[in-house]
């Protein structure tokens, strides 16, 4: 179990420590949260005066809640990013060679992915207090919300870490980001779920991202839905991805 | 491979006298449409992810249209413009690290040894972002047609809007180019891409101007040139032939393809000077 640890602690140190000594790391995952609070609780505010848009808090919230777990969920791709460039370069090759409990390396890579959104998630969140965001949850609420985005950075280093051991090609970026961007986008990013419409509401009702968004947005205004539905999808499809980039450990390691 | 294509210049002329610029112009833009041809990859994502994006907020933006005032009562038609827009962007990073791969292969510096013109190279270079720019453009048109999308002014309408939206891929391109120029590596051009997407969503792209209710942003919208370019391309979809918006969108088309264009043209004088 120590080796376990000194792997995961050694893989981790080396992940943070490339972030934030490389800006061209370190500032993507920064901005891009951060423009994406710019542009939807900027720009698309009016939305809330949209008939039957309920949300006490406000639109700044309502958008918060979703950039923060999309920094979350993007914690995790980036990390994936990094995992595809350590195999191009040939580090992931010594490192299986050289660590003495592998599945040590995927621990240490998504607690990378944590402490790298602990950073992106605090930018934010300060960022949205700056502008205005109202917060009517309480200090427990609060920490609910802050455990469904280590969550879901958790299954999204997960997944990511997976596609990147099974591929081992910085090619593989478009494949680790595409999927969390797509489910991201198709639970009720701009209005609530009622009051979408068409396809995209019946898509957006069986994505289990929207419990998880829905579930945040309640915990901020003090008035929790779905977060126990919410944990538990995150919970299923964490020990899904687990076993996902098990897997793709065991195909690099056959690959050698 | 694509990117070590010679430039075809004997098959094409005879040896007896030299090409001259048009020539040398349509002999460097066969390879570069060559080579954009042969990346499939770099043709189909561009083309992909800005449809992704509006097949996603089409629909899900759709409940702004009960906004009182809002210029249409489908969202389509108004969003359409924003694909165009993107795959532009798009279209001047495929251009920009194309031309970034030759100059960090050694490519130009052996074409420093020939006579080929600097103007040749330049435009020439851009042909296979023109022909992205083309491929994209029809196809958002018909998928946006396709989905619901109305055009107000017709068939003239489109035509026109084609003509802009190809307009605007070829300044975005020479905007990539002349980053390639600037800094020489296909990373520093691909780095510049979130600045541009960053443009792009301070714009009036997913509200009217007069809709925006955060004044700050507002006027950041209205001093960003990217929104009257998004504006002259929407109003041929749902206002109709709106003489200020489409000056407005050639006119900051042109001013940019101008100037990216010149201070292409300087920086490749440096590339390519002849010691």
């Amino acid at each position: 179990m120590m080796r376990f640890f000194n792997v995961a602690r050694g893989v981790a140190w080396r992940s943070i420590h490339n972030t934030l000594v490389n800006p061209a790391i370190l500032v993507p995952s920064l901005i891009f949260p951060l423009f994406f609070l710019i542009a939807f609780a900027g720009g698309l505010s009016r939305i809330g005066d949209v008939p039957n848009f309920n949300y006490p808090p406000g639109y700044t919230s309502f958008q918060f809640v979703f950039v923060f777990l999309q920094s979350a969920a993007f914690g995790g791709v980036f990390t994936g990013f990094a995992v595809a460039r350590d195999f191009d370069s040939g580090f992931a090759r010594r490192l299986l060679l050289s660590a003495p409990r592998r599945s040590g390396i995927i621990a240490g890579y998504t607690i990378g992915a944590l402490l790298r959104w602990a950073l992106t998630g605090a930018v934010v969140t300060v960022a949205a207090l700056i502008a205005g965001m109202n917060v009517d949850g309480s200090g427990i609420d609060l920490f609910g919300l802050l455990g469904l985005g280590v969550a879901l950075n958790l299954v999204s280093a997960l997944w990511a870490c997976g596609v990147a051991m099974f591929l081992r090609t910085e090619q593989a970026g478009a494949l680790i980001q595409m999927p969390v961007f797509v489910l991201l986008f198709l639970a009720p990013v701009y209005v609530p779920l009622s009051l979408l419409t068409g396809w995209i509401h019946d898509v957006a009702r069986l994505n289990p991202v929207t419990p998880v968004l829905e579930a945040g947005r309640g915990l901020l205004a003090g008035s929790p839905v779905k977060v126990a539905i919410a944990f538990a999808a995150l919970a299923g499809t964490g020990l899904l991805m687990a076993v996902f980039a098990r897997r793709g450990l065991s195909a690099a390691e056959r690959a050698g | 491979m694509a990117a070590e294509a010679a430039i075809d210049l004997p098959r094409a002329l005879p040896a007896s006298r030299p090409a001259n610029l048009i020539e040398q112009t349509l002999a460097v833009g066969r390879r570069s449409v060559v080579r954009t041809s042969r990346q499939r990859a770099l043709l189909i994502f561009p083309i992909i992810f800005p449809l992704i994006l509006f097949a996603i907020n089409g629909s899900a933006l759709s409940a702004a249209t009960r906004i009182p005032g809002f210029p249409t009562d489908n969202y389509r038609d108004f969003l359409i413009a924003m694909p165009f827009i993107q795959g532009a962007m798009f279209v001047s990073i495929s251009a920009g690290v194309d031309l970034a791969r030759d100059i960090e292969g050694g490519f130009f510096n052996r074409l420093a040894m020939t006579p080929l013109r600097g103007e040749a190279l330049l435009m020439g270079q851009l042909g296979g972002a023109l022909l992205l720019g083309v491929i994209q453009a029809i196809v958002y048109l018909l998928v946006g047609v396709a989905t619901g999308v109305t055009l107000v002014t017709g068939l003239a309408g489109a035509i026109v809007l084609l003509a802009l939206s190809i307009l605007i891929s070829f300044a975005f391109a020479s905007l990539g180019a002349l980053l390639a120029l600037r800094f020489g590596t296909g990373e520093a051009v691909q780095g510049i891409f979130p600045l541009l997407f960053v443009t792009l969503f301070l714009s009036s792209a997913s509200l009217p101007r007069d809709l925006i209710k955060a004044s700050w942003f507002r006027e950041v919208a209205t001093y960003n040139p990217v929104s009257y370019l998004i504006e002259a391309l929407r109003s041929l979809v749902i206002t109709g032939w709106d003489a200020e918006a489409l000056a407005l969108g050639f006119g900051f088309t042109i001013l940019l393809l101008v100037i990216t264009l010149t201070l292409s043209q300087r920086s490749m004088r440096t590339r390519l000077a002849r010691r």
